[in-house]
Parts: structure tokens; sequence; C-alpha cells
């Protein structure tokens, strides 16, 4: 039974990686960069969320509506002041100005909500369901968070398969200038791509602040690096490759602290990324990368 | 200044490196000596020459070996750690101070040296973007490692744990290293001179070995890996010296920090301070070393020189940072450098051809 609720557990945290792991290849695949302030736009949506439910008294879903508009803004005015001008500069410029917008998002934070963390009362007061006569009990947030991630996730298969902003984005992905040749407004692509990524943050910040409810203006940076790992480790740049990277890396977070140590979790989660690059360099639905002389 | 153009790149580099180093040291010393440096800035002063070794060291990774690590505080923590252990077990046996700064430094640069032989022989497989994410993971296992990490001395030798402190079973003697809690009570024996001393050492090595044999087969490495492959550059043997060097150098500068604090703990030398220093070098110019000190002394001491913005100072400090950038590398702005400076270039040819005239 533990070993089921264990699992439970896992797929539950990797759903949540998996949302903020999709936020992360989205923009990789379509503007070639590591945004490192993805993290941070999940601590800003998780905070909206309170501020909505615990200020405003407004109820739990129109505080997600809320914190989903408030990010996508915020993601769109990030791409269009900080990353914009930077569009055919070194990735490694674009990776520093990351991290500066990263900084400025956290102490705005701490400047507006305070260094004390906040604790956030999940959204989700539904109760748990108990199977096997109390053995194994699953949590409503757990539930809510999968599906959540079930249903983003074929969303966005579809988005970028079937509507012509997907075929859009897969294009720009694909080659920058030949789309451009095509018609398509690049800029206005990447836009959309910082927006939908920046509304996923979002929720997972909400999601991921009720299963684990300590809010404080560095909760997104932790979350944001593993689901960076579990994008690279699904394959950069692929859909199902992120989804599967977080699922992955939360049962093998929840698995090896209940199993080997919680101190060395963290480690391991990382042990295992650095194994599956070496054996697969580019992840594991990452395409093979050609190289021309 | 025509004298200066004439001087090749690396003797100018040179000159400029050393010259900066020299500059601080004849300016700061006699005022530490005089006792006219307030607390605060004294207290900044090893830290500045600690990260200022930092940066000369990714400089090399990320510079001149083209390879972005996100892990490098890793290194420093390995030679932090080795080097307090090393210091504090060699307390009563050598009592000279300097002396087991010394040592302590050395063991601290060897052991990283090892941690970036067992990091680097993987990672220098990967590439881009890969060997980024590789680096930042292998920089959170070593902190992990660290916040689990048990080591005591007594009269029986050097005891080590991964569990507890009372596994090391130490008779009459405290931990060196408490798991999460750090070293603790660490005898501060790092001075100015002594960081001083370590930067030039750190830039002798590196200004020397970039203009090496070595240093321009990774170069060419960086610039065109398969071209170097086919002119026959060995890929991965070049890779792997830098990154080792680099590595050791990092160990030492971390050696070198622990030393001037009383108690340490691993957490502080996490994926922030690896950017941090990434931050120093990127601004710094990569590949230009005295750009890269430059940077560093700055920004380092500008959030301690902002401290009367209180909650503001870090606020200010990415302010600047994302407005630095754009300055540097929008194309937007790259234009308009490019129009000022060729106004200005154009000024001084006729002032050139002016003064050729009236000379005449």
């Amino acid at each position: 039974m533990t070993f089921l609720s264990n699992l439970i557990n896992g797929i539950s945290l990797g759903s949540v990686y998996a949302i903020i792991a999709l936020g992360y290849t989205m923009v990789y695949g379509i503007a070639k960069m590591l945004n490192f302030a993805h993290g941070d736009v999940i601590m800003v949506g998780a905070y909206i969320s309170f501020c909505a439910t615990t200020y405003l008294n407004l109820p739990p879903v129109v505080s997600v509506v809320l914190a989903m508009i408030v990010c996508t803004v915020l993601g769109v005015l990030i791409e269009g002041l900080a990353y914009k001008p930077l569009r055919k500069a070194t990735s490694l410029a674009v990776l520093i100005t990351a991290i500066g917008v990263s900084y400025f998002l956290q102490n705005v934070a701490l400047l507006i909500w305070g260094s004390n963390p906040k604790t956030f009362s999940s959204i989700i007061r539904l109760g748990s369901v108990s199977l096997f006569d109390n053995k194994l009990i699953i949590t409503t947030e757990s539930i809510v968070t999968v599906l959540a991630c079930i249903v983003i996730m074929i969303a966005l298969t579809m988005f970028t398969k079937k509507s012509k902003m997907g075929k859009a984005m897969r294009a720009v992905s694909e080659d920058k200038d030949a789309a451009e040749l095509m018609g398509i407004n690049v800029n206005v692509t990447i836009s959309v791509t910082f927006a939908i990524g920046s509304a996923l943050a979002a929720i997972a910040g909400v999601l991921l602040c009720s299963a684990y409810p300590v809010l404080q203006p560095t909760t997104g940076s932790m979350p944001g690096i593993k689901a960076f790992t579990a994008a690279v480790f699904g394959g950069i740049g692929s859909i199902p490759g992120a989804m599967l990277g977080g699922i992955l890396l939360g049962i093998i977070e929840i698995f090896s602290k209940s199993y080997i140590s919680t101190q060395l979790a963290d480690a391991i989660v990382f042990a295992v990324l650095i194994i599956v690059l070496l054996v697969k360099p580019t992840g594991i639905l990452g395409k093979k990368i050609t190289e021309k002389v | 200044m025509n004298k200066l153009k004439n001087l090749n790149k690396f003797t100018l580099t040179n000159i400029q490196s050393y010259g900066i180093v020299l500059l601080a040291f004849i300016i700061i010393f006699p005022l530490q000596k005089a006792g006219m440096l307030s607390n605060q800035i004294s207290g900044l002063l090893v830290p500045t020459c600690t990260y200022v070794v930092m940066a000369i060291s990714l400089s090399l990774t990320v510079g001149f070996l083209g390879e972005l690590s996100l892990g490098h505080a890793g290194f420093m923590s390995v030679g932090a750690f080795s080097g307090v252990v090393c210091a504090a077990c060699l307390q009563n046996s050598i009592a000279s101070d300097p002396l087991r700064l010394l040592i302590a430094i050395i063991v601290g640069g060897l052991f990283a040296g090892v941690a970036g032989l067992v990091i680097g022989i993987p990672v220098i497989r990967l590439r881009g973007d890969y060997l980024a994410i590789v680096t930042l993971a292998f920089g959170e296992i070593i902190k992990n490692i660290m916040n689990c990490l048990y080591v005591g001395f007594d009269k029986n030798g050097i005891h080590f744990s991964m569990t507890s402190a009372e596994a090391l079973g130490l008779i009459d003697a405290k931990p060196i290293l408490n798991g999460p809690n750090g070293a603790q009570a660490i005898t501060k024996i790092s001075t100015f001179t002594s960081g001083i001393i370590l930067i030039v050492v750190a830039l002798f090595i590196v200004l020397n070995l970039v203009n090496s044999k070595t240093g321009r087969a990774v170069t060419a490495i960086r610039d065109n890996r398969i071209a170097a492959e086919s002119v026959g550059i060995g890929v991965t043997k070049y890779k792997l010296t830098a990154f080792i060097i680099s590595a050791v150098i990092a160990g030492m500068a971390g050696a070198l920090y622990a030393m001037n604090f009383s108690t340490i703990k691993p957490t502080k030398f996490d994926f922030n301070t690896s950017i941090l220093i990434l931050v120093f070098v990127v601004l710094g110019g990569m590949k230009n070393i005295p750009g890269v000190m430059i940077a560093t002394i700055v920004l380092y001491a500008m959030p301690e020189l902002l401290r009367g913005f209180a909650n503001y100072r870090m606020l200010i400090y990415a302010i600047i940072l994302i407005l630095v950038m754009l300055a540097t590398n929008s194309s937007g702005a790259k234009q308009f450098f490019e129009k000022i400076s060729s106004k200005i270039k154009k000024g001084e040819n006729t002032d050139v051809q002016n003064g050729g005239v009236s000379n005449g």
C-alpha cells in the first residue's frame, strides 16, 4: 500500500513538474532560450491566487483564472520588454537577462508580500478518497492535479497539431527564417508561446502550493529548476517529452525520499538525469541532432 | 598610446590584468594597515578576492572553452570544505598560519581537481545546453552530499560519516563538518594579502595557459569543434584539461573563502552562487580577463554599497543587470553605439589629418 500511495504522490508531484516543464519546453523549442524566469512566474501566479482567495474572498476557480490572466500579461510583458530586443543576441546574453528578470520578480514579490512565508490554503477543499479500508488515502489535490495535467496535455497537443497558431509555432521552431518567408509573424508566435507558457505556470503555481502550502518569494526557483531538468530529461522542445520527464522525475523524487534518503533525494534525481543524458544525450524523446560542417 | 598599441595582445592583457591587482593592492593595503577601512569594507576584501579568482576560473570554462557551466559553486564547495578539514587537522602540527593556509588551499584545489575529473569525463561528451544542465545537476549533487557529510578529527585520526555527528564516535573533539550546519568554529586565517597572491597565481595560470599550445587548441575547439578535430586536435583531452584546471582554481578560491568565516554552510554554494559568478563573467566580457576582474569587483561591491536602499538594493541590482544586458546586446542599441563610434572615429581621423598637415 505504501508503494501505491508513493506512486500516486509521485505522479501528482510529477504532474506539477510536467505542467511547468511544458512552459519551459515550448519556449525553448520556439525561442531557443532557457527562460530562467519561468520558475518565478509560478510564484507570482501562486501569490495572485492567494491574495484573491484570502483578501478578496473570491471563489477558488475565479482566483485561478485571475492568476492565469495576470501571469499571461506578465509573460508577454517580460518577453516584449526583456527578450524581444535580444532576438539576435547570443544565447548566453539572453540567459543572463532571464536571470536578471528572475531576480527582479523575486525582489518585487519580496517588496509587495514580504519575506515571511504565507500559508497557502488549498483551493481544492473536497476532502480525500479512501480506498482499501483507509489503507490508501488519495487527496483530491492529487486527483485534480493529475486530471489538470492530462487535460492540459491533450489540449496542447491538439492545439499544436490542429490550430493555425499551433502550426505556426511548429514552423517557427523548425526554421524561423523559412517560417517568416511563408508569411508567419514570428514575433506574434513567440509572444503567444510565452502567453501560453505563463498561463500554465499560473496553474502549476496554484497546484504546487495546494500540495505544499508554503508560499514565499523563492518558492518558484527550486520547482523551476527541477521542471527544467524534467524538460531536458524528456527531451527539450518536445511536448510529450516534457510530460514524460516531469512525471518520471516526480516519481523518482518521491520514491528516493521514502525508500533511500530524504536528504539525498535531490541528488538522486539529478544523478538519474545525468545517467539518462549520458545514454541518450538529447533526452528520452529528444530528436537526434545532426551536425553539419 | 601608440606604444601600447604596438605591444602584442598577450602582453597588453598581462599588463592590464596584473596592473589591476597591483593597483588594488597598493591602494588598499596601506589603508588596511593604517586601520582606515570600515569594518564593512575590510570584511569584503577576502570575499571579493575569492570571487575575482572564481570569475577568472569560470572565464576559462565559459570564455575560452566556450561551455556554459552552471555548477561552478560546486567546485568552490569541494575546495572550501576539504580545505577547512585539512586546516583543522593540521591545527596542532603546523603553528604557522600562512603555511597552514597554503597547504589548505593546495588540498582544496586538489580535491576540486579530482571532482573536476569525475564530473568532466561525462560532462565533456555533451554539448551546449545539455552540458549546462548537467553541470547544474552536479552542482546540486555536490551541495546535497555536503549537506549529509560529517567529518571529525581526534587523536585516532579522521572520521567520516554520512548519517550523523554521533556516528563519528569522536573522543574529546567536535566534528569539523556537521552536515547541514556545515563547518563550525573555523580558525580565520585568510588575509587580504593571501587573497591577492591567489589572484596573481590564478592569473598566471590562466593567462599563460590561454597563450600556450593547449590554450590555442582549446580556443580552436570552441570556435569550430569539427575543424579542430580534423586537424588532429584531441577534443576530449584539451577540453578536460581546461575543465580540470578551472575546477582546481575554483577549489583554491573556495578554501580561501571558507577560511575567512568562522562558520560556513553547504547551502552557501548553491545554484545562485554559480549564477552570480556567471553574471560577473558574462558582464565582464567572457574571455576579457581584465574586464571580468573589474566587473566582479564592481558587481560584488555594488549590492553592499547599495545597502542604504535596504530592501530595494537587489531590485536595483536586477534592473541594472537587465538594462546593461539590453544596452550591450540588443540590435537597436548596437546600431546606436556603432553610429556614435563611427562619428568619433571620423572625428579622430580628421584630427590626425589636420595634425599631419600642421606638422608638415
